[in-house]
């Protein structure tokens, strides 16, 4: 079973990268789940959301405490939450930021990726939302994800001009994740 | 064609409404209950459901239309949570004494004070005795095929009661998991069109819930307690038909039992955390530690709760309530009273996931270690598992 915990502020679309990572991994084929902290969700604020997936049904319900993937959408949480805390051995966590994986320090010596997701979402989706974004640099660096996974939950959740704009955010955002790897 | 999709908890609730083709939807929303509403809400405007929506000011309200409706006959469905069950609580035993076949979706959450909108499992609880039929389910798939099952049971001549199913807040309404949505040919063969045994009719009047003086009064409650003792054979008999129609069963429809052959110890629970606790037992790799989830926690199966604890010299019970006075579980106190006279097991009381607190994994190898203790030396009787005392 692979166990990913995201981490945002209220208002970045953090639960929706978790329902469509989910959703991606169905589209492949996998068993899963996805499901928000189910905090008092305000604008700004830390929020938390867990995914799961696996060849088998998954039927824990806690709260992804040893996750084997850390998704970042907001930089600005480092200096407020230690967000490798619990990462299994071998973790990796994936942040999105405009600086250097060396120039971060972590509390757990797992592997760093950095990408600046917020410059491809603003350049095609012209909002600083990077939950989609988050997704295709996560199909890229692990693999977990197929692309086609993450196209298929996007077109299930978006329409019209949105779903057009994510698409495309998700292929850059997937194939920087090349360059990064 | 029956299809896989991933959705909501709550989705798959609105799902299943759509498919059992009920007549009149009265509902107010509630965190964590609203996207039922919602959902449902959207089906009939969309003409996907073709049923009457009542929008209410109230839970008061909302049980007191689909009372009614019921009462003429129709197939009618609710939903609330929390504070809506409390605000409810007169009218479940109007709905219950009257003998309608009234289906509601609990989306279980705490009660207030202090305000808590996240999951446990005091408000059904605390209706235990509203003369309802309660199911507590699992998953998401569990949630629509026992929203089905619901409307048979309830509808059932030999058992004429509602039906609240009962589904962890949060935990399932707002998660995403993969369901397989039947096929609506099929759920029309097995659910099909509601055709009650008596109704309002101007033609042929009759009144409902009138008076009963002390003469008949004792006899109509024991009368509700007799359909409860026929509902069990009928949740049975409803789980089996669902299997042979759609190849899903859920144990035999009154409890499901999970490594207990030959389990020295053995917890009990009810509702989603029973997941999290199958794959605590998983990880161990032996043969001591078992699961009995009761999915009817009324009628309470009480044969089947004895026959599967019977081997069991520890029995742990792990809830999301407290009866305060009481200073147990309300289902450690009822499985202590089924298992009197029957073997000399201890029955441990595991107070958990209160308020939304996460029972995670460390928590259920915590009530297991502690089960474990207590077949060799005394432990205490009640445990408020990860309780803070600083």
């Amino acid at each position: 079973m692979i166990e990913i915990r995201f981490h945002g502020r209220g208002g970045q679309g953090v639960v929706t990268a978790a329902d469509l990572l989910a959703m991606s991994a169905f589209y492949d084929e996998k068993y899963c789940q996805a499901f928000p902290s189910f905090g008092v969700e305000r604008r700004g604020a830390p929020v938390l959301a867990f995914a799961r997936m696996d060849d088998k049904p998954v039927r824990r319900r806690n709260q992804v405490a040893r996750p084997d993937y850390v998704l970042v959408q907001d930089s600005t949480l480092l200096d407020v939450i230690d967000v490798s805390s619990g990462l299994k051995e071998g973790g990796t966590v994936i942040i999105n930021t405009s600086k250097n994986a060396s120039e971060i320090e972590l509390a757990s010596d797992a592997t760093l990726y950095t990408v600046d997701g917020t410059k491809i979402a603003l350049d095609v989706l012209g909002r600083p939302i990077v939950n989609t974004v988050m997704l295709g640099i996560f199909s890229g660096i692990t693999g977990e994800v197929s692309i086609d996974g993450v196209k298929k939950a996007v077109e299930k959740r978006f329409s019209g001009k949105l779903q057009e704009k994510n698409l495309r955010a998700v292929e850059i955002a997937f194939e920087k994740a090349g360059e990064v790897k | 064609m029956a299809s896989w999709d991933i959705m909501h908890g709550s989705r798959a609730v609105a799902e299943a409404v759509r498919l059992a083709d009920v007549d009149v939807i009265a509902a107010y929303p509630i965190t964590p209950q609203t996207h039922i509403v919602e959902d449902t809400a959207k089906m009939v405007a969309d003409g996907d459901i073709r049923a009457e929506y009542v929008k209410v000011e109230s839970e008061h309200s909302a049980m007191s239309v689909v009372i009614a409706a019921s009462g003429t006959g129709a197939r009618t469905f609710t939903a609330t949570a929390s504070q809506g069950l409390a605000l409810m609580w007169e009218m479940l035993f109007v709905a219950s004494g009257m003998r309608l076949p009234v289906v509601m979706v609990n989306a279980n959450r705490a009660l207030s004070a202090p305000i808590s909108i996240w999951n446990d499992q005091q408000d059904s609880i605390a209706s235990r005795d509203v003369g309802w039929i309660q199911l507590y389910v699992e998953t998401n798939q569990e949630a629509l095929d026992t929203t089905l099952m619901a409307y048979r049971i309830a509808e059932d001549a030999g058992v004429q009661l509602p039906v609240m199913v009962c589904m962890d807040g949060f935990v399932l309404t707002h998660t995403v998991e993969p369901v397989e949505v039947p096929d609506e040919e099929q759920v029309s063969k097995f659910l099909p069109k509601f055709k009650p045994q008596q109704y309002l009719d101007p033609k042929d009047p009759m009144a409902l819930g009138p008076i009963a003086f002390p003469n008949v009064y004792t006899e109509l409650r024991a009368m509700q307690q007799q359909a409860m003792d026929g509902a069990m054979s009928v949740i049975e008999k409803v789980n089996d038909e669902f299997s042979a129609v759609f190849n899903r069963s859920y144990g035999n429809g009154l409890v499901e039992e999970f490594k207990t052959e030959d389990a020295e110890v053995i917890i009990v629970t009810l509702g989603s955390v029973a997941g999290t606790i199958k794959d605590v037992i998983d990880e161990r790799g032996d043969s001591k530690v078992g699961l009995l989830r009761i999915k009817s926690f009324r009628p309470l199966p009480e044969d089947e709760i004895r026959r599967a604890l019977k081997g069991a010299k520890v029995v742990g019970v792990i809830e999301k309530d407290v009866s305060i006075g009481l200073g147990k579980g309300a289902l450690a106190s009822e499985v202590r009273d089924v298992m009197y006279g029957s073997g000399d097991s201890k029955i441990l009381s595991f107070i958990a996931g209160l308020g939304g607190r996460d029972i995670t994994l460390d928590s259920v190898r915590g009530v297991i270690d502690t089960c474990e203790k207590a077949l060799s030396e005394d432990v205490e009787t009640v445990h408020w598992v990860d309780l803070k005392t600083e």
